[in-house]
């Protein structure tokens, strides 16, 4: 455990990535084969099921320092971050365990998990004794799944392709799934991972998918895209969908489905199932899973290529047979434990499929784009399966024109295009040497709002007011009885510096404390963006919005000058959507 | 009776008339220690610590009317005795113990128990009401022993040189420096100094302290040194002109406030060493029992956290209104928030939802919401 919380410090003393991958390979380096298996599991992102509640934690943390719940609490609100915390409040233990992080995670660790908390308050304690300080917090936040340290997948790739003198891209080939692994991390797990370049198909082995090629936002205004990125006839247009970005793996007449975060979610979907046998074996897609409401299937058969026809004037997302549905629908469908039959016939998913990955077997990814977009539509028609659809492709002749039809994206509750280049490979991660995605976002809904609540934020802003929540006024300027009602939370797009000026005019115009929040004079006017806006009846202001975010500090505009109720009431969809509650609750 | 109230000018001693470190400009002020925030310019007679009066002087003009009292010496002020006392925060600085009637108060300005060769430690004193600063008054603060943090910083610095890098050390100019400077290896290699901390160290070499040698880098003959050296400079050097000069630098902060990961990575130093001038948790428990007394009085820092926790304990415990702690937040920068907030402010009970005021279903801006739609 030491080494690990040593290196857990090198990591965190550090912005640099030099730095860090210096650290890293070290502890590989010195590692036993079982530690580094499960420092990869954590570094890459792994997160175990919390193994001890953290009411049960705090408990501990009082009854071991002696202290009363409420300052426990005062500690915490300075601090920022539980873990540490408990580990600052716990005393001082003068040496710490020697024994590998292996060791402390399987035999001391996993096997408090279901104990019953008398049980557990007895084991525990004599373990977070053996612990330094610095030991402790790292197990803490081991325990409580909260382990995070500004190392990036890609780090831990690199590192390890340091140790294992492996291209990183190999490595981060084997490394896809690693933290998914329902088995525990062992050995093994690690030695496959840098083993010699000499057992080629194991690679491919089972339901192992392909590293994301992920794509970067182009930031351009629109008439600056032909010098920069050439003409429209170079690339491939496409609908950037709001759903989850999934790899299909067909193989062994198996169906896998990975989601993003390289976790394995093939339960979560069974009507893809069907899929298992309509594709080949060695077929691996990669697309976008949305919910998705299927146009009433037609009376006789249709020959595939009319129907291009007489679609090809409707926008292009509803070229396709049906419609793509708001993602808030798809989140109720996340957040299920079990999926019953009536949700399942409510909110169906669909793969919007874009890129061919693997055909037969073999590795497409070196393909250029283009060829491997022709050979997808081929697939997809061959497979004739609602639940496969293509993502259309959308044309036109100059990039004024597609901005034009760009202008479509909300109402086809899309977020903007997609722009892959049609002679570029399929790169790992955000790589752009083999080829480039780009994202062409719409520009983001915007209100000017008042800031009348702030509350501290955790880790780096800890005992900073970041965390803030807006209001806007309920009917327009003239009006004296009029109020701010609050409509959106946001903590982020401020500055370092900008974030400590607010943080100080805070302090200053504080009308009341309550616990960790405080209300303020409201001075401060903030363009907020945001990327979508719906009814809500959680909301005082009668109105929720999606990813809201500090645009700019309007420091030029007076409070009374702020947006109305009004002013975001006009933003909302022409035909209201129905609450998604609502609409979930439908026969 | 009360040997101390607050008033809008500070705290006052009502039967001897004067002041102990006011913010307003008055006739008396009684000074514990050169902390900005404490010694302010402008009063008509100043009482301090002789140990101080070289910091006092140098901070607030030569020719400020200023008397002083050697430790533990007593004067009789309109029948308050007054004495001072070592408070262990910087050099000079002092407890004020007043004596009217048979009573005893002890204000202690800023205070640090643990003894560190660059002032006079910290010396408990027996009084029926004391007056404490609780600037890191929460249990999460405990401090190292000094002697471990100077080999941390040695080790830092060490490893730096090995690798030919400058090592630069923030820290605040008055007090900090000079304990740094303390108990740094001065075989490492050469110890330069921003020119706001050397005429600080001036004041402690001409009081007695034995400081290592330093110098200013324009002074350095041979710049090849340059990447043996520490430099320690206060945190408004980082990310100036000045600075680039000492090129890839590993930097690090020393401060109290360090013992935060949260702080320690908003400040982007490559180090955090935690080492402050002020009492930590136990530190702040031990003094104020120490005294015996049974009224305290907490002026700045977390206030509302020891004044709960005392009366846990069993003291009267109560907080007084001051505006002591600003220059901390300056010297520490956005380090210390807590300190530079408004204490008008009322504390209220918690409301049904964080974050969110309370929110009623049907409300009237509901109503409006669905009629516009």
């Amino acid at each position: 455990m030491k080494a690990f919380a040593d290196l857990y410090s090198r990591l965190d003393a550090t912005t640099s990535s030099n730095a860090k991958l210096a650290a890293l390979r070290d502890y590989f380096l010195l590692a036993s084969p079982a530690d580094a298996a499960w420092a990869v599991y954590f570094l890459a992102g792994g997160r175990p099921r919390q193994l001890v509640p953290t009411k049960l934690l705090r408990e501990l943390t009082l009854t071991v320092a002696s202290l009363p719940e409420w300052l426990f609490e005062e500690s915490y609100h300075s601090v920022g971050d539980l873990a540490e915390t408990m580990a600052l409040l716990l005393p001082e233990s003068a040496h710490t365990s020697e024994e590998g992080l292996a060791t402390w995670i399987e035999n001391k660790l996993l096997p408090l998990r279901g104990l019953a908390p008398d049980v557990l308050t007895l084991q525990l304690t004599p373990l977070l004794q053996q612990l330094d300080q610095r030991s402790k917090l790292v197990c803490i936040k081991l325990i409580t799944g909260s382990f995070r340290v500004g190392v990036s997948k890609l780090l831990v790739t690199r590192a390890l392709s340091a140790v294992a003198e492996i291209d990183a891209k190999r490595i981060a080939q084997r490394l896809v799934g690693y933290t998914d692994l329902s088995a525990r991390p062992t050995a093994e797990h690690y030695l496959r991972l840098i083993a010699p370049l000499n057992e080629e198909g194991d690679e491919r082995s089972e339901g192992q998918p392909y590293p994301f090629f992920l794509a970067h936002p182009l930031q351009l205004p629109t008439d600056e895209f032909e010098t920069a990125i050439g003409s429209p006839q170079d690339w491939l247009v496409e609908w950037k969908w709001d759903g989850i970005r999934a790899q299909l793996v067909k193989r062994d007449g198996q169906l896998w489905v990975w989601s993003r975060g390289e976790e394995l979610v093939t339960d979560r979907f069974p009507e893809l199932n069907v899929l298992a046998e309509a594709l080949p074996d060695g077929t691996v897609i990669d697309g976008e899973l949305v919910v998705w409401k299927h146009a009433p299937a037609p009376d006789v058969e249709v020959d595939p290529e009319k129907i291009k026809d007489q679609i090809a004037d409707q926008p292009a997302p509803q070229r396709t047979q049906g419609q793509v549905q708001p993602f808030a629908l798809l989140q109720q469908r996340i957040g299920r434990k079990t999926l019953t039959a009536k949700i399942l016939e409510n909110l169906p998913v669909v793969i919007l499929a874009y890129d061919l990955l693997e055909w037969q077997g073999e590795d497409w990814r070196e393909q250029p784009q283009s060829a491997r977009r022709a050979q997808l539509e081929k697939v997809v028609l061959t497979c004739d399966r609602p639940q496969l659809q293509l993502s259309p492709l959308v044309t036109g002749n100059s990039w004024q024109d597609l901005d034009r039809q760009r202008e479509a994206s909300r109402s086809l509750g899309v977020e903007g295009f997609m722009l892959k280049r049609k002679d570029a490979q399929y790169g790992i991660g955000r790589t752009k040497d083999v080829g480039v995605w780009w994202k062409w976002k719409i520009e983001p809904y915007t209100a000017d709002a008042v800031l009348i609540y702030a509350q501290t934020g955790h880790g780096r802003r800890a005992s900073l007011y970041t965390d803030y929540t807006f209001a806007v006024w309920d009917s327009a300027q003239g009006n004296p009885d009029r109020k701010l009602v609050p409509f959106a939370k946001a903590y982020s797009g401020l500055t370092d510096a900008e974030m400590r000026e607010v943080d100080a005019i805070i302090r200053k115009t504080t009308v009341e404390k309550f616990g960790p929040v405080r209300s303020v004079k409201p001075t401060l006017v903030f363009e907020l963006g945001f990327e979508g806006i719906s009814l809500s009846g959680r909301h005082k202001s009668g109105i929720a919005v999606r990813f809201p975010r500090m645009l700019r500090w309007r420091q030029d505009k007076p409070v009374a000058e702020a947006d109305t109720l009004q002013t975001l009431q006009a933003l909302l969809p022409q035909v209201s959507r129905p609450e998604p509650k609502e609409e979930a609750a439908l026969p | 009776m009360e040997l101390v109230v607050a008033r809008p000018e500070g705290l006052y001693c009502p039967p001897g008339d004067f002041y102990i470190d006011p913010w307003r400009q008055v006739e008396r002020a009684v000074i514990t220690h050169g902390h900005g925030d404490h010694a302010r310019t402008g009063h008509s007679h100043y009482l301090a610590a002789a140990a101080g009066e070289g910091i006092l002087r140098k901070r607030l003009g030569e020719d400020i009317n200023l008397l002083t009292l050697e430790y533990g010496e007593v004067i009789n002020h309109h029948g308050v005795k007054l004495s001072l006392h070592p408070a262990g925060h910087v050099l000079g600085s002092a407890q004020v113990r007043l004596e009217y009637k048979g009573e005893v108060w002890v204000a202690s300005g800023d205070y640090k128990v643990e003894p560190d060769g660059t002032c006079a430690p910290f010396e408990s004193v027996r009084c029926h009401t004391f007056i404490t600063e609780s600037t890191f008054g929460l249990p999460i603060y405990k401090w190292q022993p000094q002697g471990e943090i100077f080999a941390d910083i040695n080790q830092w610095w060490q490893s730096n040189a090995d690798n030919n890098r400058a090592s630069v050390l923030f820290c605040y100019s008055f007090g900090k420096a000079q304990r740094l400077l303390s108990g740094l290896n001065p075989h490492i290699g050469p110890i330069l100094v921003h020119g706001a901390v050397e005429p600080l160290n001036k004041v402690y070499r001409e009081a007695g302290v034995n400081l290592p040698a330093t110098q200013y880098v324009s002074e350095m003959q041979d710049k090849s040194q340059i990447g043996k050296s520490i430099v320690l400079a206060p945190p408004s050097a980082q990310g100036t002109h000045w600075i680039k000069r000492f090129g890839d630098y590993s930097d690090a902060f020393a401060s109290g406030w360090m013992q935060l990961r949260g702080t320690r990575r908003r400040r982007g130093v490559d180090r955090g060493f935690i080492m402050s001038d002020h009492a930590d948790w136990p530190g702040l428990q031990t003094a104020i029992q120490a005294t015996g007394a049974e009224r305290v009085f907490v002026t700045h820092g977390q206030v509302h956290p020891m004044v709960r926790w005392l009366c846990e304990q069993g003291l009267d415990a109560q907080g007084f209104v001051t505006e002591y702690g600003e220059e901390a937040a300056e010297a520490e920068t956005d380090l210390s928030p807590e300190s530079s907030e408004s204490s008008q402010m009322t504390e209220t009970a918690l409301p049904p939802e964080a974050g969110l005021p309370p929110e009623t279903e049907g409300s009237e801006q509901m109503n409006i919401a669905k009629a516009t739609v």
